[in-house]
């Protein structure tokens, strides 16, 4: 069966042939995310949106990967194709190609295991019930060597995880829970045969491959729930910029970012994200660093500023020169604080793996001792007593063990995931269980990261009409905030843009400006704004930060279930003092570093704390990977949402109480069906022991078992 | 019992079948985007030959 597997090679497969986009993965040079496909229309957009532009030869979306595989020329690159895309309103990025493969060939892999197991266990099991239900002499014979035909291929086949991962487990000198699994599986096989060929009465061919297929379907669905997850550290080098645009003798040329060195001239146009660490040396504009360091507002870019690579240009052309590429960038430092984060972290046994850990030392031991007592009892009788150790394994078999935890994280991701809340990581849901305090980030997680205007209604109504009409011609978030309102706009003319600065125009023969407040003249007030200048008079706009859709509620939540709250941003004090007063949260630190929100995280762990982190941004990841468990909007960062275990979907944060109270649910449920698995050991083993279990005894308390602990999980609310 | 000597390698034979179908599905990636296919039944425009 494996061989005939192994030798269909793709082009000889006349089925693959007839869907090549599909079938030859190889050939799609470029992969583009798409976080916001959802659709129908979704696909026929992109995809036509793709297919236009000129080197593009095939385009597919794949709607559950939320990606879309391209075929184009060699020389194509993605920036005018995510540049296409987000004219025809998809929101796109790179993603290397290279790494995607892996894990999708690991699921075909189990899931044709898992297939295979199945054919053989309906079989087998079939020929099994005319013999136990009373099949005698040459028809039980030819039963079993027809099972025989059928389970020894599939288990040679389907079994080779678990041989492989108890092979690695030996060599490590551990006893995994795969050591009793193989040795069960290969124990059943041969004693089975041996019998068949002695035309014995009892042959574990359905024993094995049920085995076989309970095992590989909690493999499979663990490897579902842990295929989503990626490397956060992969993803962060994905985000960087593969190109830019570099000065070379006054002409602009694209160039790959390790081809930048020390002092070459980088531009970067409005919109573009900084790929390198540099001082600019001409134009003004204005960048935002939020994702950065969590700073609400815009920050002023002249002439000798630095920049930092991951900054977004937001309104001028800027001319730098470049001080660190690559590898030195402070993003680049940033993905390597996460990347040791991460490796931190892994340190976390999950309920199952504690589980083992007792589990199969107890197994081998009984086994054994069931081979020695009878080998004593019976005066030497070989094959009785290797009969009953085989039985004792083949019952203590951790099937419903090894479905107890898959199962009940299937469950309860897809009931979380109907609330809007994705979980990447399978032991997501028992850390979350055990959080007892919970730390947030404000800017973007707490917050929108959208400008709310506060009340105008002191300004005069001929200074707003001005302002709206100046505000219309800028991208700026807060002038877009202005403009949102659909207030009327005035006569104004001339309008044009001072990158950095604002904008200006002419009203009624005088100019007016709208932007910073030094450059119109006002006196800066304790928050964000922006200011108008008019008739040698200035107006501040005041703004504050859009509070997250049930923010409040949550925090409410997280109070009445006796969470402690702790705030850290990067922004000014002020900001998130307003915050942590308004929410009522007691602990906060403003103008906080990556390293300082990582090191109150390890603090905190450090007291003993079980720490839930919600955060959005770049600076925010190393504390995600640091903290027991971590929440990340779909806001946020890619590299914040793959650093974190759960991504919220919708733009409310309401359904994260509701996610601790499934956690602590599901915990219940994983020790329950422990429990229920284990109670079907305590009736099944004494059996086998006394040597009274027949193979219809063995097959019915491991269907049983695992039936209930799948019926358990969905238990669920 | 001759009934047998029929059915078993009939059933045999229907069983494998369906496993074959489950290996051409498999391979011919017929499970990568159920989301999308479910989604392009519902498109206007029709791609009744394979995209190259």
């Amino acid at each position: 069966m494996d061989g005939a597997y192994e030798q269909v090679s793709p082009a000889a497969c006349g089925a693959c042939a007839a869907v090549p986009a599909r079938a030859a993965p190889i050939a799609a040079n470029l992969v583009l995310s798409l976080p916001t496909a959802h659709c129908a229309a979704c696909i026929t957009g992109v995809e036509a949106a793709l297919l236009r532009q000129s080197g593009v030869r095939a385009a597919r979306v794949n709607l559950t990967l939320r990606r879309v595989m391209i075929r184009a020329d060699a020389d194509t690159i993605a920036a005018p194709l995510i540049e296409a895309l987000r004219r025809a309103g998809y929101e796109a990025h790179e993603m290397d190609p290279n790494l995607l493969t892996g894990t999708e060939r690991e699921g075909r892999d189990l899931a044709m295991r898992l297939g295979v197991a199945f054919f053989a266990m309906m079989n087998v099991m079939l020929l099994s019930v005319a013999v136990w239900a009373g099949g005698e002499g040459a028809t039980r014979d030819l039963f079993h060597w027809i099972s025989a035909l059928i389970a020894i291929p599939t288990v040679a086949f389907a079994g080779q995880p678990f041989f492989k991962s108890a092979g690695l487990a030996l060599r490590a000198g551990r006893l995994g829970m795969d050591v009793p699994i193989s040795l069960a599986l290969i124990l059943a096989t041969t004693i089975s045969l041996f019998e068949t060929i002695k035309g014995g009465h009892h042959a574990y061919f359905d024993a094995a491959v049920m085995l076989c297929f309970f095992l590989l379907l909690g493999r499979y669905l663990d490897h579902r729930t842990r295929a989503i997850a990626r490397s956060a550290a992969e993803q962060l080098a994905a985000l960087e910029v593969p190109r830019a645009m570099v000065l070379v003798q006054g002409v602009e040329v694209a160039r790959a970012i390790s081809e930048i060195y020390i002092n070459d001239l980088v531009v970067v146009r409005p919109g573009g994200r900084m790929p390198v660490d540099g001082v600019v040396v001409a134009g003004t504009s204005e960048v935002d660093r939020s994702l950065l360091t969590g700073e609400s507002l815009p920050v002023f870019a002249g002439p000798n500023s630095l920049v930092q690579a991951g900054e977004v240009n937001l309104t001028g052309v800027l001319t730098l020169k470049v001080l660190a590429a690559g590898q030195n960038t402070s993003l680049h430092r940033m993905a390597e604080l996460v990347a040791i984060a991460e490796s931190a972290k892994t340190r976390y046994t999950s309920l199952a793996e504690r589980a083992a850990s007792w589990y199969s030392p107890l197994v081998h031991l009984l086994s054994f001792s069931a081979f020695g007592f009878w080998m004593w009892q019976t005066g030497g009788d070989l094959r009785f007593a290797i009969n009953i150790s085989a039985a004792v394994l083949i019952i203590t078999c951790p099937c419903a063990l090894g479905l107890a935890v898959p199962a009940v994280v299937t469950s309860a991701s897809g009931k979380l995931f109907r609330k809007g809340l994705l979980i990447k990581d399978g032991t997501a849901l028992e850390r979350l269980a055990r959080v007892d305090t919970v730390v947030m980030d404000k800017t973007g997680t707490l917050t929108m990261g959208i400008p709310e205007p506060l009340d105008f209604s002191h300004i005069p109504a001929e200074a707003l009409q001005v302002a709206t009409a100046l505000s219309m011609a800028s991208s700026h978030p807060l002038a877009r905030a202005i403009a949102a309102l659909g207030g009327q706009g005035a006569d104004v003319t001339d309008i044009c843009e001072v990158a950095g600065y604002g904008i200006s125009g002419q009203y009624h023969g005088a100019a007016v400006r709208l932007g910073r407040a030094d450059w119109c003249g006002a006196d800066p007030i304790a928050m964000t704004a922006t200011y108008l200048r008019l008739n040698n008079q200035t107006y501040a706009f005041g703004f504050t930060d859009k509070i997250r859709f049930g923010a409040e509620q949550a925090i409410a939540a997280f109070k009445a279930q006796g969470k402690d709250l702790y705030l850290i941003s990067g922004d000014t004090t002020a900001a998130v003092r307003a915050m942590a007063e308004r929410l009522g949260i007691e602990h906060w630190t403003a103008g906080a570093l990556p390293q300082e929100k990582l090191s109150l995280i390890n603090r905190l762990t450090s007291e003993g704390r079980q720490v839930l982190m919600l955060g959005d941004g770049l600076n925010d990841t190393a504390a995600l990977a640091a903290a027991t468990v971590s929440i990340s909007p779909a806001s946020a960062l890619d590299a914040a949402r793959v650093a974190s275990d759960i991504v919220l979907l919708g733009n409310s944060m309401e359904p994260i109480a509701d996610a601790l109270r499934i956690a602590r649910q599901s915990r219940h449920r994983i020790i329950e069906n422990f429990l229920i698995s284990g109670g079907y050991n305590v009736i099944a083993v004494p059996l086998a022991l006394m040597g009274l279990a027949t193979p219809l005894a063995a097959a019915l308390a491991m269907s049983l078992s695992s039936i209930t602990v799948t019926l358990n999980a969905l238990r669920l609310k | 019992m001759n009934v047998l000597v029929l059915l078993i390698p009939v059933s045999l034979f229907l069983g494998g079948l369906g496993l074959l179908f489950f290996f051409w599905a498999m391979r011919a990636n017929q499970f990568d985007d159920p989301d999308g296919d479910a989604a392009r039944i519902l498109r206007t425009e029709f791609d009744d030959h394979p995209q190259d």
